[in-house]
């Protein structure tokens, strides 16, 4: 099968490409990036005019629900929402039912999405067994199952002998670890940002010292067992001039924020809307605002979705009974560029974030177009006005606070593998 | 803020929280409450006003006093009401809040009064029920208990002139208090001169000023120049949070004894929700004393709670001539 995608805006920020070229694809891999390539007789030709071609997304942390929770979701539902984010890559976190600490739960997840078919899904392996913060799992027989890193998922290891052990084998093994940094005391404690909203709605509040203690205290014993770290999903202006400082002294820690956290704040929580009932939760003014800045500055390499989908009945009663979390395969691409159209971050950087420094985080040969490489590619339209409709999401979880937000960037065809795997439906 | 207690034309369909209501209605339902407060005296202690309305009381937290004002208040009116006595757990082991609701909807019922130990379960309730019911906010979790702070403002209205030339300290476990935070802005929707807050910083909200109080952590600088003082209850179970040492330390810092009380101006009214724990936030001294006005509001409770019904119910009925 030989394709062509024509009249496109090819940008690859890996290797600071932005060129209205043709991208010829063959067997799977992109060919050549080139204005003609003689003697090449596509079999599809697909007009990218006016559309940016870029490569396909790269998400850091996506919960399939499979195995453990397919009533909710499953690979086959969750991978045909990715695609239709533009995601040709992404990583589930260890807490699977049963937790991925051993090679069966990878390969079962590798077997499932093999069959789908339309997007690549690694694994992340647990830290701990059953992610209990007490024995360490066996994280060779991981890695050499195919995991790209380790992580005790929202399970935090409140032991620090422990902790400190898990983090010295990793890095005995070369692994990265993945951590969501939260002081599990301080966090258990609430259900949302302790701050004005907190005072007035009369919820729980988690102080942003929940995410900050965690933070300080990994990054000591990160310097101290020389591991490879990356910290997902921070949420707090403070935890993002840690992390700033861990850098400048050398230390190899990368960091995430989710697209949500990019756009909402504490006073999203309106009057008790579940929708935005999510952990770590959604912050004041000034963090979104630092959160930007991080992005802006590399401090924050990546956004991710931190995919959570849910069933109906998961939002339906008093907030702090509802369960945390939002769908957001679909709305990770147009938020994120959304902060392009707001003239916050640049069109390159916010590709970037989204493909080749992902891709570097987990350490794999993904999120770049250049000949040679799996063609895993997203078509957006820059330039459609239309409202988000969770109802109409492709995941089996419509629970998502953006209902009705105006998005203007949309995926237009997503290719995994050279393969067509998305193309949306013509208004 | 919510948008569903008022109809169209602004009259009370829901009573959730006192944030958002203006002040003439606050007054209509303290005036209200003034005519109701005269058929207690009365041989025949009742008005048909709503005869043939079904109300439930859903308590979904322990409480005898407040469900019984407004079963009181309900039967003062003339309407038929039950009492669902709904322990959390119960429902966790399946049934959910919704199931229950509807099926209680199904009865025909016209108005719920609902106490939950979740903040925003009221809220949550009425936007879920049927367009012809009502919900009263019996209190939910932390949040609200306007009908508690409607007595409030009714009590000192009966004692103090003019609610501009007031000054009001609320003393205690602002924090978890869903009575605190609706008298806040009760008395600042009604204009009064200054709100303060007494607590040690464990029991008192972050950013307690965005809420419009002046945050005061002593008695003696807090109580000076006091109109009108109002002590919480302290549940004890919050001793075990580490939020405070000992009830008698409490006592010892916060508990309002006659020598603290002497820091407030001389006619100063001195208030409690209730039930009251003697000698962990209050003096029996005090509570008992003549500047205690605690028993009034007692009484006062089921006016309101009658005006608020009456009110509520009456704005449905003019809701359904339309339809």
């Amino acid at each position: 099968m030989k394709i062509c995608i024509i009249n496109g805006r090819v940008i690859d920020p890996a290797s600071q490409l932005d060129i209205d070229h043709n991208i010829y694809i063959e067997d799977g891999k992109i060919v050549a990036i080139a204005e003609d390539l003689a003697g090449f007789d596509a079999d599809v030709e697909i007009d990218a005019y006016n559309k940016i071609v870029c490569p396909g997304l790269v998400d850091l942390s996506a919960r399939l629900r499979e195995p453990g929770q397919e009533h909710t979701a499953t690979i086959e539902s969750e991978t045909r929402a990715a695609v239709a984010g533009g995601i040709t890559t992404l990583a589930v976190p260890p807490d699977t039912d049963p937790v991925i600490d051993n090679p069966a739960v990878v390969e079962l997840i590798e077997d499932r999405a093999k069959k789908a078919g339309r997007t690549m899904v690694l694994t992340v392996g647990a830290l701990t067994q059953k992610l209990n913060g007490e024995l360490l799992a066996e994280m060779a027989a991981l890695k050499a199952a195919g995991c790209v890193g380790v992580s005790n998922g929202v399970t935090e290891i409140k032991n620090t002998v422990v902790w400190r052990r898990a983090l010295e084998y990793a890095a005995t093994l070369d692994l990265t670890v993945f951590i969501n940094a939260a002081d599990p005391w301080l966090q258990k404690q609430g259900c949302v940002h302790e701050g004005t909203v907190s005072a007035r709605l009369g919820l729980s509040g988690i102080p942003e010292s929940a995410e900050t203690i965690a933070v300080s205290r990994d990054l000591i014993l990160i310097e101290q067992t020389g591991v490879r770290a990356h910290f997902h999903s921070l949420s707090t202006g403070k935890a993002v001039k840690l992390i700033r400082e861990a850098q400048d002294r050398g230390l190899p820690v990368t960091a995430d924020v989710s697209a949500h956290h990019l756009h909402l704040c504490e006073h999203d929580l309106g009057n008790y809307d579940s929708f935005s009932h999510v952990m770590p939760p959604l912050r004041g003014v000034r963090d979104r605002e630092q959160l930007k800045q991080g992005l802006r500055d590399g401090v924050i390499q990546a956004v991710s979705s931190h995919h959570q989908p849910l069933d109906a009945d998961a939002k339906l009663g008093p907030f702090a009974e509802t369960t945390p979390g939002l769908s957001a395969l679909e709305t990770l691409l147009p938020l994120t560029l959304k902060l392009v159209e707001d003239d916050e971050i640049s069109l390159h950087q916010a590709i970037a974030s989204l493909t080749c420094q992902p891709a570097a985080i987990l350490g794999i040969d993904a999120g770049q177009l250049k000949a040679g490489a799996s063609a895993d590619i997203c078509i957006i339209d820059p330039d459609v006005q239309y409202d988000c409709l969770p109802s109409a999401f492709i995941s089996a979880g419509k629970n998502s606070p953006f209902g009705g937000w105006l998005f203007q960037h949309q995926v237009s065809h997503t290719l995994f593998q050279g393969k067509v795997v998305y193309q949306r439906e013509p208004n | 803020m919510p948008s569903n207690q008022l109809t169209e034309s602004g009259q009370l369909r829901h009573f959730l929280t006192i944030e958002g209501l203006k002040r003439p209605l606050l007054t209509e339902i303290m005036d209200r409450a003034e005519q109701f407060s005269g058929i207690s005296h009365r041989q025949v202690k009742k008005v048909p006003l709503l005869r043939g309305k079904t109300i439930i009381n859903l308590f979904f937290e322990n409480s005898t006093r407040t469900r019984s004002t407004f079963e009181l208040a309900a039967k003062r009116l003339s309407a038929d009401v039950m009492n669902f006595n709904i322990n959390t757990s119960a429902t966790s082991k399946g049934e959910s809040l919704l199931d229950t609701l509807h099926n209680l909807e199904a009865m025909h019922t016209d108005m719920f009064v609902v106490r939950h130990d979740q903040s925003g379960a009221a809220e949550f309730i009425a936007q879920h029920v049927a367009p012809h019911v009502s919900v009263i906010n019996a209190g939910d979790g932390c949040h609200a208990h306007p009908t508690q702070a409607m007595l409030d403002m009714f009590t000192i209205r009966r004692h103090k002139q003019d609610f501009a030339n007031l000054r009001v300290a609320i003393i205690g476990d602002i924090l978890h208090s869903r009575v605190a935070r609706s008298q806040i802005q009760a008395l600042a929707t009604l204009g009064v001169g200054e709100i303060r807050v007494i607590g040690p910083q464990t029991l008192l909200p972050r950013e307690s000023q965005t809420l419009g109080v002046h945050v005061y952590h002593d008695m003696a600088s807090g109580l000076e120049g006091v109109d009108v003082v109002i002590t919480l209850r302290l549940q004890l179970e919050r001793m075990q949070g580490a939020l405070l040492p000992s009830a008698r330390e409490y006592f010892r810092c916060y508990g309002l004894t006659e020598e603290k009380l002497k820091y407030a101006k001389p006619d100063a009214i001195v208030m409690h929700p209730g039930p009251i724990n003697r000698g962990v936030e209050i003096a029996s001294s005090v509570a008992d004393g003549p500047q205690s006005v605690i028993l009034e509001q007692v009484t006062h409770g089921i006016a309101i709670r009658m005006a608020v019904m009456s009110m509520a119910l009456a704005s449905q009925s003019e809701q359904a001539e339309i339809e």
